[in-house]
């Protein structure tokens, strides 16, 4: 015991001593949690939108009227029909456009269904969803306002568009995203690179040829890394409550169990990379394409499944990023408890369990 | 004829408040063979990094081959050769793609490469590995190589940082004769090495301790002076009371 | 079971401990092309004995350590260390030998203090308790002691590694390569610390390319490409020599060593430091004849006289045969 608790200490050096390191560490999940935050919550503010009024009466004035009051929007300009929609959005200068129906007045009046077209530059998806949300919220009051004038529910159903990335899935709550993202990070890459720096500065055949256990050296890379991990995730809680005003809606203590979990898993792929890989560089590069790329692009937290095609769709089952995605997404922003999510948590702990034994196993007690 | 390529006058490199390298003043001339030995330490790889142009001085001056460290450091490398036994050629290129390349990135053309590769691999009797990876030739080989590599773009110096170590005494001694052939046609050399009787094998040497030159002189006069049968002993009295680490 | 361990003088019923190293047509083949590192080596070890594997990079040195201290497995023959299998017993084994790499392998961001801490506890010691081994080499470093392993001179990383290697009280210490690329000085220093280790009666297995370190061994094995070439005393090794050896100076070495070259009474030479080594074809040249010899090809100032020859020479001839 006295062996791992020294070995653990070493590792603790090894990080608190390399600056670079370090401010990778702690500096990666504060940035990202900046950068994700940035791009949601500042953007929005007035942004220039274009209305094709066909309409031209009263409700539709109102309507407008209701629409630029709003702080979300700005009108760039009236228009009267599409194609200057088309060069509107070519030249940049518009972010999103409303189409009001000729009759709209008479329409929501008499036939109590009427449409409005929502035309978004869904180029920047995220935006694009944010300002389509935006604009069906202020139709929504505004509906609400005149049903209250009215007897009759008159219902306006706005028709939504997304141009250049018809496919668009809301990517509202990054936090779980970047969770597993900086959980990969560092457990991924930096469990593999700090052993096979052992390899290449040679003291991994110092402490093979010692009656120290190889299941101790794992052990002892592993809990500090496990540890450090552990406080990113609460970094990162802590930034999504206070700046970001996204509060965790179910058990902190789940939450912090199932990142463990997750925690673990990578834990045990750095451990695997680092057993086939002898050089720094190699194992840095493995972690990042093999690792980190297909946790973005198959974990549903930058592209949706749905819309992939079927053996892609199968292929994502793997990644223990979608699991862990869906998980905190639950426990995060759902507020769902273990009831709700058992099966993924079951599935996460089948592949880590898998991924340890492979990892375990195929630690040397030799060298080649 | 003694004409000096390398001349430098209290040569000083400071890190910092540590003076790696002392008021170094020598002079070595043409096609001289030139051993510039010290402990671990003494500071010789910083003022070899000083004299190849890869690292401006903190005071002092020198001349490389006519050029100023401080200012001309460009020319300096094009008329300069460095080997070292850490990084001497491309493990993963074959024979022939490493004198290319190395041709290449001094300036040869592409006649002058192809005309000098067909040279220096007959004069290695290289023929059958010529396409091979360096990887797979032995050390002592590869020794020879990259110092052929490293003279063939005729520089007026090369600088041979530990060229020998770990290889054979027989390839030692071949190694030996390419830089006795490379002085005779007018290279200086300017060697470090570890190996004493090699210091035998210099027309001058100098002893660093400390990060100064503590003794500069042929090996016959420095042994006649402290007294001593060989180099080894020389350099055990003098680097004996060395103070410093690397 | 071993032939080479049957073949010592003592039976083996009167041994009470089995020599420290035993190795017996030990083989190892790296890669897809099948090279041969380590070619059928059988050599043994005594207790208490300092032995000196000798030879230029590529001898197989590194490769025989690390089958010995149980980190590669032989692909043919098989060694006891302390009389351990190094195959089936290797957990034994990482009990008692220590064991100093080739390259830098401690910690260069930990301090002295915490390098030599770490390494006494992953063995299950304490500094304090085996002190009085590493005082001697210790106390060099003591002032240095929270200064981290990466800013030490060559010479200190080497006294520093063998202190972690010396921490639990080794039975067998194997040390490769340990004064590759150290100055001739620490050099020195390296192996009187290593004298003094044998008189605390530690087995040394240590391999080295520098040749003038091999007389000070009890015994070498000279090495080139995976082969014994010659194993014993050095005494004898030298003893061995089967020509008589002349070491000849003049005023122009490389001229010399040109005449020498091409010269048809010239069996070997070779330049050895400030003179040029060489052998002739018939013995009945006496120094007067080379020196007649010499001066008709030209050479002033010349010097002849007949030495003994060192292990360079050996191993030189050694190659040649």
């Amino acid at each position: 015991m006295k062996q791992l608790r020294i070995f653990i200490r070493k590792e603790f050096a090894h990080v608190l001593r390399d600056r670079k390191t370090l401010l990778i560490l702690f500096g990666m999940p504060v940035v990202q949690i900046l950068i994700f935050g940035f791009a949601l919550t500042n953007e929005v503010k007035n942004s220039k939108i274009l209305v094709v009024d066909h309409a031209r009466d009263i409700a539709s004035q109102q309507l407008v009227a209701q629409i630029e009051a709003s702080r979300y929007f700005e009108i760039e300009k009236t228009a009267w029909n599409q194609q200057q929609i088309e060069r509107g959005f070519h030249e940049g200068q518009i972010k999103m456009a409303i189409v009001i129906p000729v009759n709209f007045g008479q329409e929501l009046m008499h036939q109590n269904d009427v449409q409005v077209q929502l035309i978004a530059d869904a180029s920047d998806p995220n935006l694009a969803t944010t300002l389509i949300n935006y604009a069906s919220s202020v139709i929504q009051d505004y509906q609400l306002q005149v049903n209250e004038t009215t007897k009759i529910p008159y219902r306006i159903i706005p028709e939504t568009r997304m141009l250049y990335n018809p496919q668009l899935k809301g990517a509202h709550n990054f936090v779980p995203g970047v969770m597993a993202l900086v959980l990969m990070l560092v457990c991924v890459m930096m469990t593999a690179v700090s052993i096979v720096k052992e390899k290449e500065a040679g003291t991994m055949e110092i402490l093979l040829v010692s009656p120290f256990k190889p299941i101790l050296v794992i052990l002892s890379k592993a809990i500090p890394y496990l540890l450090l991990s552990l406080v990113n995730v609460t970094s990162i809680l802590l930034l999504s409550v206070f700046l970001l005003d996204l509060p965790v809606h179910g058990s902190i203590v789940l939450l912090f169990a199932e990142s463990t979990l997750f925690i673990i898993t990578c834990l045990s792929l750095g451990i695997f990379i680092s057993v086939k890989t002898d050089s720094q560089q190699t194992a840095m590069l493995i972690s990042l394409m093999g690792m980190l790329l297909p946790t973005i692009l198959f974990s549903g937290f930058m592209f949706p499944i749905e819309n992939m095609p079927v053996p892609l769709q199968i292929l994502t089952n793997i990644i223990p990023a979608k699991w862990y995605y869906i998980i905190v997404k639950s426990i995060m922003i759902k507020g769902l408890g273990i009831a709700s999510i058992w099966k993924e948590t079951l599935i996460l702990a089948g592949i880590t369990v898998f991924l340890l034994v492979i990892s375990i196993k195929s630690f040397k007690i030799r060298l080649a | 004829m003694k004409e000096a390529v390398i001349k430098t006058e209290n040569l000083t490199k400071r890190f910092g408040d540590f003076i790696a390298t002392n008021a170094l003043t020598l002079e070595v001339y043409t096609g001289e063979i030139f051993g510039f030995l010290g402990a671990n330490g003494a500071g010789k790889t910083t003022a070899m990094r000083m004299l190849c142009g890869l690292s401006i001085p903190s005071s002092g001056n020198a001349t490389i081959a006519g050029y100023d460290v401080y200012r001309e450091t460009e020319r300096i490398k094009k008329n300069i050769g460095y080997m070292s036994q850490k990084f001497s050629l491309y493990e993963d290129l074959t024979v022939l793609e490493n004198i290319r390349f190395f041709g290449g990135i001094y300036g040869l053309s592409d006649d002058e490469i192809a005309r000098k590769s067909d040279a220096l691999i007959t004069q290695l009797g290289l023929q059958n590995e010529a396409k091979k990876l360096v990887s797979g030739l032995p050390l002592g080989w590869k020794q020879k190589l990259s110092f052929s590599v490293a003279v063939l773009h005729q520089p007026k110096i090369v600088f041979l940082d530990e060229p020998t170590g770990g290889v054979d005494p027989v390839t030692r001694r071949q190694f030996w004769n390419l830089i006795y052939d490379a002085a005779e046609k007018g290279v200086t050399v300017f060697v470090t090495t570890h190996y004493m009787d090699e210091a035998e094998y210099c027309n001058r040497v100098s002893i660093m301790v400390d990060g100064k030159i503590e003794a500069l002189d042929t090996p016959h006069n420095l042994k006649k002076k402290f007294n001593a049968f060989s180099m080894d002993e020389v350099f055990y009295q003098l680097a004996r009371g060395a103070q410093r680490a690397e | 079971m071993l032939q080479y361990y049957m073949n010592t003088t003592e039976p083996m019923s009167t041994r009470i401990t089995p020599p420290a190293i035993v190795a017996d047509n030990l083989t190892k083949v790296y890669g897809a092309e099948k090279t041969t590192a380590v070619n059928a080596v059988s050599f043994m070890v005594e207790r208490g004995e300092l032995f000196g594997l000798i030879g230029p990079d590529g001898a197989g040195k590194t490769s025989i350590f690390r089958m010995l201290t149980t980190l590669l497995l032989p692909d043919g023959g098989n060694a006891l260390v302390d009389g351990h299998d190094i195959v089936k017993d290797y957990q034994q084994i990482r009990h008692t030998v220590g064991y100093m790499p080739g390259k830098f392998s401690l910690y260069p961001d930990l301090t002295i203090a915490e390098n030599l801490n770490f390494f006494a506890t992953v063995f299950n010691t304490t500094i304090e308790e085996n002190y009085h081994l590493i005082k001697d080499i210790y106390v060099q470093l003591e002032r240095f002691k929270d200064r981290r392993a990466g800013k030490l001179s060559g010479g200190m990383k080497q006294k520093l590694a063998l202190c972690c290697a010396l921490i639990h009280k080794p039975t067998v210490l194997f040390l490769d390569e340990p004064t590759t690329g150290v100055d001739p000085v620490s050099r020195k220093e390296f192996w009187e610390m290593l004298k003094r280790l044998k008189e605390q009666n530690i087995t040394i297995l240590v391999s080295t390319p520098y040749m003038d370190e091999a007389t000070l061994c009890d015994r070498i094995a000279l090495m080139q490409q995976g082969s014994i070439l010659a194993i014993d005393t050095p005494d004898a090794i030298i003893k061995s020599y089967p020509d008589i050896l002349y070491a000849i100076r003049a005023e122009k070495m490389p001229a010399l060593l040109k005449v020498l070259g091409t010269s048809n009474t010239v069996a070997t030479s070779y330049a050895f430091g400030e003179y040029a080594h060489a052998t002739f074809k018939e013995h009945i040249h006496q120094e007067q004849d080379i020196v007649s010899m010499l001066q008709y090809a030209g050479m002033d100032n010349i010097e002849v006289k007949r030495i003994q020859p060192t292990i360079e020479d050996c191993f030189i001839k050694l190659l040649h045969a």
